[in-house]
């Protein structure tokens, strides 16, 4: 018991902490980093305590500390799975949608009739539950990653396709015939002008496909996979109670869905320095 | 209405596509099974064959057709090989959760506007959570709930809840502060309080914003419905009905459930996108 009271202090603390901090300093840059680590920390906090002072059983909620320590211990079956789900699944697929998407997007760009027919077809297929297609297809490409990677393919087309269209057109007509009395060719009007101008948009799609494709290439896996990978030791685990594994494996997808997200914004920030959405901010 | 026909046409490409794949991707059992009776092939007999398989790797348009016409209505409703049962089940566990995680994202919204400490703490981590693969959680909350004798509809609800919240809290936190200070001062000089304020402008000027959100949301709840509903154990909706035809090798099954789930998607977005446009339309915002 003594243990949840704690945690509830904490909390009392810590949300006063917070509320004053947010008051007074909430403008400054330490600030806006400091009040949500520590509601994060608080959140764990609270977490550990209510899960030792209520005795609840670890096959319910394993308090951190003892995920911590599983994720510590299981860190090569934790890798392999790592490897096998993120790097071959998630990552090729993504690289392969993400490509076909910008191909197909920059040659349906040539003809408005193909994309007055193939956007709104686009949209709708975006709003789908595509992951509806993982058992169709681990049943073609079989349960080892190229049925994980062919899913997230899936997946990521689509967004990443409707959003570089709508790059590819936003740019205006001024622009277009200052490219024109230069007389440029095609290409040298896309690679020049057409292209960087698509390049926010672009990152949209990417950024909203990273997320995708991990849930894409987990979800595929509890269709069937070979004996390693995330979605298959979450799924194995929860039927052998196993929860502190199943939380670590959550925390590597969160870990890994972060820093992808992270990893693509920092290149969206490189490639789009001159956007006034980035310049803002520095 | 001038894009029907580009829509039209590229809706026939699909189509036609998907018929010379089925042809393509059916033609080895129908040449294995030639080769087992020491026959030849004609082309018409492979084109004949490839399009009524009883178990085609892909199946053809009209055997999908037939199938989904099959489960909608070939079949009395409470059977439960009817897609319209097993639609029903997903569909009222998918309402459930979307406005339960509508419900909860709108309170949570109102709280960040109006309190700073809440916008610092719980914001950078509403966002960051949307890059979280959420959804590889699904199976855990299912076994983990029905341990605790959390059967049914809820814990599918409680993850397509969980889909649901973040889309609504992002787009109505935006909404809710889409006024600008010279309409809050406005109300300020009409010495308005916050619950007025909140009622009179943040909430009215919120409603394209929140229907945007809404749409996202209720997409977004379907998967988590649906994926909820693929751990063992399953055997009522359509993510089961997509497993257990995976596990037998029914592959015009997978494809009509997997139609109905579309279908149903289209009509929740689409109803969703009714009811915005009306309401913005009566608030004089369309």
């Amino acid at each position: 018991m003594g243990w949840a009271i704690f945690a509830i202090l904490f909390w009392l603390c810590a949300w006063g902490a917070n509320a004053w901090m947010a008051r007074r300093y909430g403008h400054q840059r330490w600030a806006q980093f400091a009040i949500p680590a520590l509601f994060g920390i608080t959140v764990l906090l609270v977490w550990e305590g209510l899960v030792l002072g209520l005795g609840i059983s670890p096959v319910i909620l394993p308090a951190p500390s003892q995920i911590a320590q599983t994720f510590a211990q299981s860190g090569p079956i934790l890798r392999e799975d790592f490897v096998q789900t993120i790097l071959k699944g998630a990552l090729s697929g993504y690289v392969m949608g993400c490509g076909a998407a910008i191909v197909v997007a920059v040659l349906i760009d040539r003809s408005p009739y193909l994309q007055r027919g193939l956007l709104p077809i686009g949209n709708f297929v975006a709003a789908l539950p595509i992951v509806g297609v993982a058992p169709i297809l681990v049943m073609w490409f079989g349960f080892d990653w190229q049925s994980k990677a062919a899913v997230v393919v899936v997946m990521v087309f689509f967004p990443v396709l409707v959003n570089m269209v709508a790059g590819l057109a936003a740019t205006d007509h001024l622009q277009r015939d200052l490219m024109a009395t230069y007389s440029a060719s095609y290409w040298q009007g896309l690679i020049k002008l057409r292209l960087p101008a698509a390049m926010p948009f672009l990152f949209n799609g990417l950024k909203i496909a990273t997320t995708l494709a991990l849930i894409g290439a987990i979800v595929a896996e509890f269709f069937g996979s070979p004996t390693r990978g995330m979605g298959f030791r979450i799924s194995t685990a929860v039927g052998q109670l196993d929860l502190p594994l199943v939380w670590s494996e959550i925390t590597v997808a969160a870990l890994a869905g972060s820093g992808f997200y992270g990893v693509v914004a920092l290149l969206e920030k490189l490639v789009t320095f001159w956007h006034p959405s980035q310049r803002a901010r520095a | 209405m001038k894009s029907i026909a580009p829509i039209l046409t590229v809706l026939a490409a699909i189509v036609l596509l998907w018929y010379a794949g089925s042809v393509a991707l059916n033609a080895k059992w129908t040449y294995d099974q030639a080769a087992r009776a020491g026959e030849s092939v004609t082309v018409s007999q492979l084109l004949s064959d490839t399009m009524h398989q009883k178990r085609p790797v892909l199946p053809a348009p009209h055997q999908v057709a037939q199938g989904l016409w099959q489960g909608l209505a070939g079949q009395a409703i409470t059977s439960k090989r009817s897609l319209v049962y097993h639609g029903w089940i997903t569909l009222s566990a998918t309402l459930l959760g979307f406005a339960l995680g509508t419900g909860l994202g709108i309170v949570l919204a109102v709280g960040i506007t109006h309190s700073r400490a809440m916008d610092l703490s719980v914001m950078p981590w509403a966002i960051a959570s949307q890059t979280v693969p959420i959804l590889a959680i699904a199976p855990m909350v299912i076994v983990v709930l029905a341990s605790l004798g959390v059967t049914g509809l809820l814990p599918k609800a409680l993850i397509a809840a969980y889909l649901s919240f973040f889309p609504v809290l992002v787009g109505m936190v935006k909404g809710l502060r889409a006024p600008d200070s010279m309409q809050l001062d406005l109300l300020k000089t009409y010495n308005a309080s916050q619950g007025e304020t909140l009622r009179k402008l943040r909430m009215p000027s919120s409603m394209p914003y929140l229907f945007a959100s809404l749409k996202v949301g209720v997409a977004a709840s379907l998967v988590g419905t649906i994926v909820a509903e693929l751990p063992a154990g399953a055997t009522r909706g359509l993510g089961a009905r997509l497993l257990s035809g995976s596990y037998y090798g029914q592959t015009v099954q997978i494809w009509s459930a997997l139609f109905t789930a579309a279908a149903l998607a289209a009509i929740l977005v689409g109803i969703v996108g009714v009811i915005e446009r009306i309401t913005l339309k009566r608030m004089g915002m369309a």
